[in-house]
């Protein structure tokens, strides 16, 4: 089975309140599954539910073929988990911690050594091995956090908005790790930053109130984001109805009496037919520009038409 | 489960409080063991004339070891306030939940560890009255019965705390319940000396049955009593825990 992780109907109430509804989704090996979705989409509930700290409501998880509800321990032998606030013993070296962290995910006594070393490397922690854990910065925090997870090498390894509340350097440097991890393992990691699923994911899934939208390869989310309209300027503009009638143009509005958003079928940009219509038909054309969807109309977009269905 | 005992002992020596609560119930008790031999000094002429007079394990390890479990009721909820309230705060139970382990050897983890620092308080404890066999001869029997009592006072006392700090966040409030708590089931026989109809309030304190056991006697119905108290309060933490993942 290629698949190392596995939900089906994921579920999860608050009393009457459903966090999260029906997600189904996998995670295959070597790829990076990254959610996507607003504070309070319920991607935390999610994380939590695949990480065996909460039980869901309805659904099952499979983990490496051991199933998360019938078979804990088995099943969470495999996997890796960094909450959005790492969990660490702010009283412990870095060392004596990851060292804990090797006793309680069952690595044999003979492996241990190797194990802590080997992840105290890939993390980036020899020069802070010996100090004690509450007196480092939140990025190497942070990076404790990763080692624990990974300490085991677990399958899947599942990070819940690794970068929060790091400065940009350090963002920069956590990404390149996660970068470095997905190389060895499956990750599942949640976000509510474009770029770093761009960056870092194979597959999306965008959620909201808990409604899986949209379900993709980042390659699909790179197609969303694509523009399908041009911003236009022309100082002395033909009537509307003669834009309308170019080539793959399906709309045309006008913004103001010189200004307009000419909405076309992917694929098929206006932008040369226009310009040159504007030479010959003395438009005077003073501004084009494609028009960049950002996270939020993507997002927008993907709501809007979820509830069109 | 014993590498987290070995975590949870290791992180509680590194903060002073175990440490401090060492060192202070030492510094009281010795200062009461002293003040009851002076007392037998003082009255040992007397007694001697007197046949079937108490002895030395009688008069001075006795009142020590009675003293000792006030004390312990006293400074107990401080051990155990940060069991688990103190992990929720700092937001590390993941670590645990998430590991391959099961909220049975999690508790279980907790509990060993912190009743292995109450065994080695014990031990202190008990090697104070047990230097006075350099002087005089002791009753062994009646001082492992003593032992024995305190052992499992302080079991009861561990596992009460350990329930009272998986319900909460705050250490401070899981401290003050607990203490509340192990005063009530203290004093709850007063209750039990006025009113024939109250044998339950009497069988339920845990004073009663530490102090059948000071006098010597062994029963197995005591032994039971706080077995069966040590077992209500850990499967009610299991309980617990495994029900904050439900709801």
């Amino acid at each position: 089975m290629s698949e190392l992780l596995y939900a089906k109907g994921l579920s999860r109430f608050y009393g009457e309140q459903a966090v999260v509804k029906e997600l189904n989704f996998s995670v295959k090996k070597g790829e990076v599954l990254g959610f996507l979705g607003p504070n309070g989409a319920g991607k935390s509930t999610t994380m939590k539910m695949l990480s065996g700290n909460l039980s869901p409501s309805q659904g099952e998880i499979i983990i490496n073929g051991y199933d998360l509800l019938a078979e804990p321990k088995q099943a969470k032998a495999h996997i890796g988990y960094l909450p959005e606030t790492p969990p660490l013993y702010k009283e412990l070296t870095v060392a004596e911690f990851l060292s804990f962290s090797a006793d309680i995910n069952k690595i044999p006594r003979s492996a241990k050594k190797k194990a802590v070393e080997s992840v105290i490397e890939r993390c980036g922690l020899t020069e802070v091995t010996k100090r004690l854990i509450g007196n480092l910065s939140k990025g190497f925090q942070q990076r404790v956090g990763i080692a624990q997870a990974i300490i085991h090498s677990p399958a899947v390894v599942i990070l819940d908005e690794p970068t929060s509340g790091l400065d940009p350097i350090q963002i920069r440097e956590i990404r390149q790790l996660i970068r470095d991890i997905a190389n060895e393992h499956s990750v599942i990691l949640s976000t509510h930053i474009l770029p770093e699923v761009q960056m870092l994911c194979d597959q999306v899934q965008i959620i909201n109130k808990g409604q899986l939208l949209f379900s993709d390869t980042i390659a699909g989310l790179r197609q969303q984001m694509q523009s399908s309209s041009l911003l236009v300027t022309l100082l002395a503009p033909p009537d509307v109805s003669i834009l309308t009638a170019l080539p793959a143009v399906n709309l045309v509005e006008q913004i103001s009496p010189s200004q307009f958003r000419i909405h076309y079928s992917p694929d098929n940009d206006p932008s040369e037919a226009i310009v040159s219509l504007s030479v010959t038909q003395q438009w005077q054309l003073r501004h084009l520009s494609s028009e960049q969807h950002s996270l939020e109309d993507v997002f927008m977009k993907i709501i809007q038409n979820e509830q069109e269905h | 489960m014993f590498a987290l005992a070995k975590n949870e002992l290791y992180r509680l020596f590194l903060s002073p409080l175990a440490w401090i609560i060492l060192a202070l119930s030492q510094l009281i008790l010795a200062y009461l063991f002293l003040s009851h031999i002076d007392y037998f000094i003082q009255v040992q002429g007397r007694l001697s004339a007197i046949p079937g007079a108490p002895g030395v394990t009688q008069s001075i390890a006795i009142p020590l070891f009675s003293n000792a479990a006030t004390l312990l009721l006293l400074i107990s909820p401080l051990i155990t306030m940060r069991l688990i309230a103190e992990e929720r705060r700092n937001e590390s139970l993941p670590l645990l939940l998430s590991a391959p382990l099961s909220i049975v050897d999690i508790v279980l983890g907790k509990y060993l560890a912190t009743y292995a620092f109450f065994l080695l308080l014990l031990l202190l404890i008990s090697l104070m009255p047990l230097s006075l066999a350099v002087a005089s001869p002791l009753d062994y029997r009646l001082l492992a019965a003593a032992i024995l009592g305190l052992s499992l006072l302080l079991a009861s006392f561990t596992a009460i705390g350990l329930y009272l700090s998986s319900l909460t966040k705050q250490p401070a409030i899981a401290a003050m319940t607990t203490f509340a708590s192990l005063f009530l089931l203290w004093i709850i026989d007063w209750a039990g000396t006025n009113a024939d109809s109250s044998g339950l309030f009497s069988w339920l304190s845990l004073l009663r049955h530490y102090q059948r056991l000071l006098q010597g006697e062994v029963h197995s119905s005591d032994i039971a009593y706080y077995l069966i108290i040590v077992a209500t309060f850990l499967i009610l933490t299991i309980r617990r825990l495994d029900s904050e993942r439900l709801n």
